[in-house]
C-alpha cells in the first residue's frame, strides 16, 4: 500500500480546507448555486435527485482497513447507512448533507484519502486490475505506475479544464480486467528486451459513441510515459470538441481524426516535450515501488482445501481465484445478493471486509470495475473461517462473473440523468435467475445495466447489455448482445426494439435458452453468440 | 476589487493587442491576441518581436489558453502572456503554473480572495513553465537539476 509523505498529505489537507472555505461562502449566500457547482464538481460532489452525492475517490482500487473502516464509518454517520461502489472502483454517497461534506472529506484526508477529481472535465480517479500484484500473469504490479499518475494527474493546471472527463487505466496483464480499452486512455505494461515500458490505447470509451480503443504505441518506455501523457492529453486539449458536450470525448477526436493522423500529432507533441524534463526521475518510481512490494507470505503453506462443507465449496469454486503464491488465495467478495442493489454495501459490511483485510488478507482490499470487492492474500487454510463470516453478514453469494453478477448504475432511483430505473431491473434478473444450479449451467455471462445513454453501467461492455431509455414518458429498455469489456473487447449489438421492465427479463431469458440449445462444448455465451451472430437470437426474441 | 493583476516588473504592455491574422500578415504592431481554437504555434516566428500575448477564455470552462500559453513560455517566449475573459479567482493558479503572468478578467477579481488562492498550495506534482519545483523534484535532489 502506498503511504503519504508530508507532501501528499499537505496537498490533500489543503484541498479540504480549500473546499470548507467555499462551502462556507456558499451557505453564507457568498456564492450563488452557478458560481459554486463548478467548484463542488472539481470535489466530486453532485447534487443528484434527492440529495447531495459525494464520489469518494479509490486510487486504483485499492484500500487498506484502516481506509475501509472510515469509509464504513462515513455511511454510518453521514449518509443513510451505506456506500456504492462504483464501475470506476470509487465509492458514493447517495444521501450527504451539503454542510456536512467539508468534515467528510476532513475525514477521509485523516485516512490518506480524497475526492480530488472525481468529477469534473479534468483527468478522473486512475483505475488499475483488481489482481494488481497477486496476478500470475503480470510482468510487474501495475500500480507504481497508476500512483505516479494519482500524482501527476492532481491539480494538473494545463489538463483541469479538458474538452470532456478523461478516464485512464493502467493493466501489466494479458487478461484484462480493467475494461483497459475502454477508456480514454489505455496503458498496458509490456517488457520489452528487459525493459518495461507501454503498450498506449487512445480513444476508448461508452457513452452514447462506444469505441474500442486502438492502439497509438506499442511502446513507451517507462520513464517517459508522463511525457507521452501529456503529449496525448494537449493534443486532445486544444483540438476536442467543445461545440457539442456528447461528442467532446477523445474518442471522437481520433475517430474524426483518423487513428493515424491523432497518433502523427501525438508523436510531434511528444517529440517536443520529451526533452522538457517533465518526467520523473527513475528515482520516483523507485521509491513508490517498495509501498507495493509483496507482504510477508508465510512460504511452504499446503494448498490443500477441506471441502466437506458443500456450501462453502460451492462458494470457494466460484470466488476464490489462483494466487501467484503457493498456499495463498484471492478472495472474489460478491455485493451482487439475490434481489440487492448491485455494488451497495452497509456499514457493517463495510467494516467486516476491513477486519477481514485486517485479519487474513495484509490489510489489504481491492474494489473491482464489477462492483465487487477482493481480499487479495488469504491463506487457503482460512477461507472456511472468512466464508462463515461473509455469510452471516449476507456476503456470500457465489456469483462471480455469472448472469447474476450484474452491474448497474444508480438510475433512475439517485440519478439526475437517468431516464429508467436500473436497480429494480437488476433486481427482478437476479429473482428470475436466482437458482445457483441454473447460473453454473449458464456459466460466464456478463450482464450490464445502464439507466441512461451515458452507460455508467457499462452495458455496451455487457455480453447481456441493457439500456434503459424513455420513451413518451415510459421507462423502455433496449437489449444488445455480444459486448466485452475484456481483452476481447467489443461493442454490443442491439437486438431491435425495446421492453418493459418485465418484457426485457423474459428476452433475456429466451436469449440464454437458445444459448443452452445450441452452445457447443465448452463454449461460453459470448461465444455462441460469436459462432452464431444475432439472427438466431433476434429470432428467438422476436419471432 | 481588482481590474487588472500583473506579476511582471513594470509597466503592462499598454498597446492593443490585433488579430493572429492582421499580426502575421504585415502588421508592425508587437502585441496580439489569441481566440480560443487559434495555433499559439503561429506566433512562434515572431516571439522576439512581441512584448504582449493576450489569451482569450471565452468561458473559464474553456481551456483551451492553458495549452496555448504553456506552448508559448515552452518556446522561450519571455514577454507578457495575459489571460483576459472569463477568468474567475479559482482559474489564477493553474494559470500562473501555465506562464500567465497578468490577468484582466471580465469581471473584476476579489483581491483578498485572489491573494488567498495564489499562495494556498505549498507544493506541485508537476514540471511545467512557472519554475516551481515539483514535488518529485524535492523528493529526489540529488537526481533532479535545477
Amino acid at each position: 500500500m502506498y503511504r503519504y509523505d508530508s507532501y501528499d498529505q499537505s496537498i490533500v489537507d489543503t484541498r479540504v480546507e480549500e473546499f470548507r472555505d467555499q462551502t462556507q461562502r456558499r451557505l453564507a449566500g457568498q456564492l450563488t448555486e452557478d458560481q459554486f457547482k463548478p467548484l463542488r464538481l472539481m470535489n466530486g460532489l453532485y447534487l443528484q435527485l434527492h440529495a447531495y452525492m459525494l464520489r469518494v475517490a479509490i486510487p486504483y482500487g485499492t484500500l487498506s482497513g484502516k481506509q475501509m473502516r472510515k469509509l464504513g464509518e462515513i455511511a454510518a454517520k453521514y449518509d443513510k447507512g451505506y456506500g456504492h461502489f462504483t464501475t470506476r472502483q470509487n465509492l458514493q454517497y447517495n444521501w450527504i448533507k451539503l454542510a456536512d461534506a467539508p468534515e467528510i472529506l476532513a475525514e477521509l484526508a485523516t485516512v490518506e484519502m480524497h475526492a480530488i477529481q472525481t468529477s469534473g472535465n479534468c483527468i478522473r480517479n486512475i483505475s488499475s486490475d483488481q489482481y494488481a500484484g497477486v496476478a500470475a500473469d503480470e510482468v510487474a504490479d501495475p500500480r507504481p505506475w497508476a500512483e505516479l499518475l494519482r500524482q501527476w494527474s492532481t491539480f494538473h493546471p494545463e489538463f483541469t479544464y479538458l474538452p470532456r472527463k478523461f478516464k485512464i487505466a493502467v493493466i501489466a496483464s494479458e487478461e484484462d480486467r480493467s475494461a483497459m480499452k475502454l477508456h480514454d486512455i489505455g496503458l498496458k505494461l509490456v517488457k520489452r528486451d528487459g525493459q518495461i515500458g507501454a503498450e498506449v490505447y487512445a480513444g476508448g470509451g461508452m457513452g452514447r459513441t462506444p469505441m474500442v480503443a486502438p492502439q497509438i504505441s506499442d511502446f513507451v518506455p517507462e520513464d517517459e510515459i508522463i511525457s507521452y501523457l501529456e503529449a496525448c492529453l494537449r493534443v486532445y486539449n486544444r483540438y476536442g470538441r467543445r461545440d457539442n458536450k456528447y461528442k467532446a470525448r477523445i474518442k471522437i477526436l481520433v475517430h474524426e481524426l483518423g487513428v493515424d493522423e491523432y497518433k502523427r500529432q501525438v508523436e510531434e507533441e511528444f517529440a517536443h516535450m520529451r526533452i522538457l524534463g517533465l518526467n520523473p526521475p527513475t528515482e520516483e518510481l523507485n521509491r513508490i515501488r517498495p509501498f507495493f512490494a509483496n507482504p510477508a507470505y508465510e512460504q511452504g503453506l499446503s494448498d490443500d482445501l477441506d471441502r466437506s462443507d458443500p456450501a462453502f465449496a460451492l462458494w470457494a469454486d466460484r470466488q476464490v481465484a489462483a494466487h501467484k503464491q503457493p498456499g495463498y488465495a484471492i478472495v472474489n467478495i460478491s455485493l451482487k445478493p439475490r434481489g440487492g442493489i448491485p455494488g451497495d454495501a452497509s456499514a457493517e459490511q463495510i467494516e467486516l471486509a476491513a477486519e477481514l483485510a485486517e485479519n487474513y488478507s495484509f490489510d489489504e482490499l481491492r474494489v473491482t470495475h464489477a462492483q465487487n470487492l477482493v481480499l487479495p492474500h488469504v491463506k487457503k487454510a482460512d477461507l472456511y473461517t472468512i466464508w462463515q463470516k461473509l455469510d452471516a453478514a449476507g456476503l456470500a453469494e457465489a456469483n462471480l462473473d455469472l448472469i447474476t453478477d450484474i452491474i448497474a448504475c444508480p438510475g433512475l432511483d439517485y440519478c439526475s440523468l437517468a431516464n429508467a430505473r436500473s436497480i429494480p431491473l437488476a433486481q427482478k434478473l437476479s429473482e428470475r435467475f436466482a437458482s445457483i444450479e441454473q447460473q453454473k449451467d449458464l456459466g460466464e455471462l456478463k450482464v450490464k445495466i445502464s439507466g441512461c445513454i451515458n452507460a455508467c453501467g457499462h452495458h455496451h461492455a455487457g455480453h447481456i447489455g441493457v439500456l434503459g431509455v424513455d420513451r413518451k414518458g415510459v421507462e423502455n429498455f433496449q437489449l444488445s448482445l455480444g459486448g466485452s469489456g475484456a481483452e476481447d473487447a467489443a461493442v454490443g449489438q442491439i437486438t431491435g426494439p425495446g421492453f418493459s421492465e418485465d418484457g426485457v427479463v423474459d428476452a433475456i431469458e429466451k436469449v440464454t435458452d437458445l444459448y443452452l440449445a445450441q452452445r457447443e462444448e465448452g463454449e461460453r455465451f459470448l461465444d455462441t453468440y460469436r459462432r452464431l451472430g444475432m439472427k438466431p437470437f433476434k429470432e428467438a426474441i422476436y419471432g | 476589487m481588482v481590474e487588472f493583476l500583473s506579476f511582471r516588473e513594470g509597466e503592462a504592455t499598454q498597446e492593443p493587442a490585433v488579430t493572429v491574422e492582421s499580426f502575421t500578415g504585415q502588421s508592425n504592431s508587437t502585441a496580439v491576441r489569441i481566440e480560443a481554437g487559434e495555433d499559439a504555434r503561429e506566433l512562434l516566428p515572431y516571439l522576439d518581436r512581441l512584448s504582449l500575448v493576450e489569451v482569450n477564455f471565452p468561458a473559464f470552462g474553456d481551456g483551451r489558453g492553458y495549452s496555448a500559453a504553456r506552448i508559448l513560455r515552452e518556446a522561450g517566449y519571455a514577454g507578457e502572456l495575459r489571460a483576459v475573459g472569463d477568468v474567475l479567482v479559482d482559474q489564477l493558479v493553474a494559470m500562473r503554473r501555465c506562464g500567465f503572468d497578468s490577468f484582466r478578467p471580465d469581471k473584476a477579481l476579489d483581491d483578498d480572495a485572489a491573494e488567498r488562492a495564489l499562495n494556498r498550495y505549498a507544493d506541485v506534482y508537476q514540471k511545467t513553465v512557472d519554475g516551481r519545483r515539483p514535488v518529485w523534484a524535492k523528493r529526489h535532489p540529488e537526481n533532479v537539476n535545477g
